[in-house]
């Protein structure tokens, strides 16, 4: 078996990293996994947090917002939006972390009696604020 | 004849015109080089998406607890034609062929006893059917701020219309656009969204058997929105690709046409000219021969 798969992660703007790499933490909607060559066959859902590459090329992260990953012979990861860790500023993060506190408002005034929206709405926000937590970046302006 | 003055100021203006013409020409030419690669990069993520889709809603597909952007509302009387076009004109028959299929295609339905609304994206489109079909517009997309499509336009369109979708205003969405082919050939298409529908080409049939986590419907349940807004997405990358291509062609025919003119009315004028020299001429001698 080789110890390398390909990888790629594409956003709908473009394509932002396609390699060889060794593992990926995927930062997956029911909790983290990491995709090693040879995973099991897996298509699962991303939350907002940071997607780990370990390369023999260098390592790299990167922070996604949502979208899925593809585990099969590589690994496919399709992010809403994605960015290089290092390229996230504060402005960045402040403009998606009030993308989500807006939604939140919204969905809370739409869904009053519903928990299943609502619910969702505010894990997105707090995996939105304990992803800025990890970077180092301020959540509470 | 046309006085000799006329002839000069009409070529010089004609001149101007051609100037302008091919401006415009080269200022597409670039513009179209940005959208075909706007377009081109956009076309991984939309195609692993569509054949992780259409795994998906082959394992899914048909039972009962489909999500309804998929197996449709089981009606089919509300339609929703969404009409993408440029916000500007002298782009030739690009606005007018994506307004006629949609014109053609909303006579069909109507034929059909179907209920009609319609959803604008720019402005060029809107203005060509208010006449017609104006009475059943419904929301206007305004794009005219945005220098390049982002993939959050499309989103925001896309949440609108599923958001009428949930609340019931329509059972089928068609998207009309022109799929860019080269610089000279747009082809104006319709593509129903909602109910999505899929090719099978994508399905190989050597197929992964995936695991799915959490579980394929709740993975369904997210992702067909967002197919909603990567199909929209694509079309609009794919319009602004097209618009920019008939731009660029209808603006190198109008250069050529001025320079044609140009030709032509250089040539009438030479030989005005040259009448009035020979008129003088006969003139002097026929008065020399008098004397």
């Amino acid at each position: 078996m080789s110890s390398t798969m390909q990888f790629d992660l594409v956003s709908p703007e473009r394509r932002l990293a396609s390699v060889d790499v060794s593992a990926v933490l995927i930062p997956g909607a029911d909790g983290d996994l990491t995709a090693m060559p040879g995973h099991a066959p897996v298509i699962t859902n991303l939350r907002p947090g940071i997607l780990k590459v370990e390369a023999p090329s260098g390592n790299k992260d990167y922070v996604v917002t949502g979208g899925f990953a593809e585990i099969g012979e590589g690994l496919s990861v399709l992010a809403e939006r994605a960015l290089p860790l290092d390229e996230l500023s504060q402005d960045a993060f402040d403009e998606i972390l009030e993308e989500a506190k807006s939604m939140y408002k919204r969905v809370e005034v739409d869904f009053q009696n519903q928990p299943g929206p609502v619910d969702d709405a505010a894990k997105l926000l707090s995996d939105m604020v304990a992803m800025g937590e990890q970077i180092g970046l301020n959540a509470n302006k | 004849m046309p006085n000799l003055k006329d002839l000069k100021n009409r070529i010089e203006s004609v001149k101007n015109t051609r100037k302008i013409t091919k401006a415009m020409q080269m200022v597409a030419a670039a513009k179209l080089r940005r959208a075909q690669d706007a377009a081109e990069a956009s076309r991984p993520y939309s195609e692993r998406f569509n054949s992780v889709l259409a795994s998906l809603t082959a394992s899914v597909g048909s039972s009962d607890s489909a999500p309804l952007l998929l197996r449709g509302t089981g009606k089919q009387d509300v339609h929703l034609l969404i009409v993408m076009t440029a916000e500007r004109g002298l782009c030739g028959g690009f606005n007018s062929n994506i307004a006629k299929l949609a014109r053609s295609h909303a006579a069909k339905l109507k034929e059909d006893g179907k209920q009609l609304k319609i959803v604008t994206v720019g402005k060029k489109g809107r203005d060509a059917l208010k006449r017609d079909l104006g009475e059943y517009f419904i929301e206007h997309v305004d794009l005219s701020e945005f220098k390049s499509i982002k993939y959050v336009n499309a989103q925001a369109i896309a949440k609108a219309l599923l958001a009428r979708f949930d609340d019931s205003e329509y059972d089928v969405a068609t998207i009309f656009y022109s799929k860019f082919v080269n610089v000279v050939t747009q082809i104006p298409t319709a593509q129903q969204i909602i109910p999505a529908i899929f090719d099978d080409q994508s399905l190989a049939s050597d197929q992964i058997v995936y695991d799915y986590e959490p579980d394929e419907e709740t993975i369904l349940a997210d992702l067909l929105p967002r197919g909603v807004a990567t199909q929209i997405f694509a079309a609009l990358l794919e319009n602004g690709a097209s618009e920019q291509g008939a731009r660029m062609s209808a603006m190198d025919n109008a250069t050529r046409n001025a320079g044609d003119m140009i030709d032509k009315l250089t040539i009438e004028f030479n030989r005005s000219r040259q009448a009035v020299i020979t008129n003088e001429l006969i003139e002097i001698i026929s008065g020399a021969e008098a004397l």
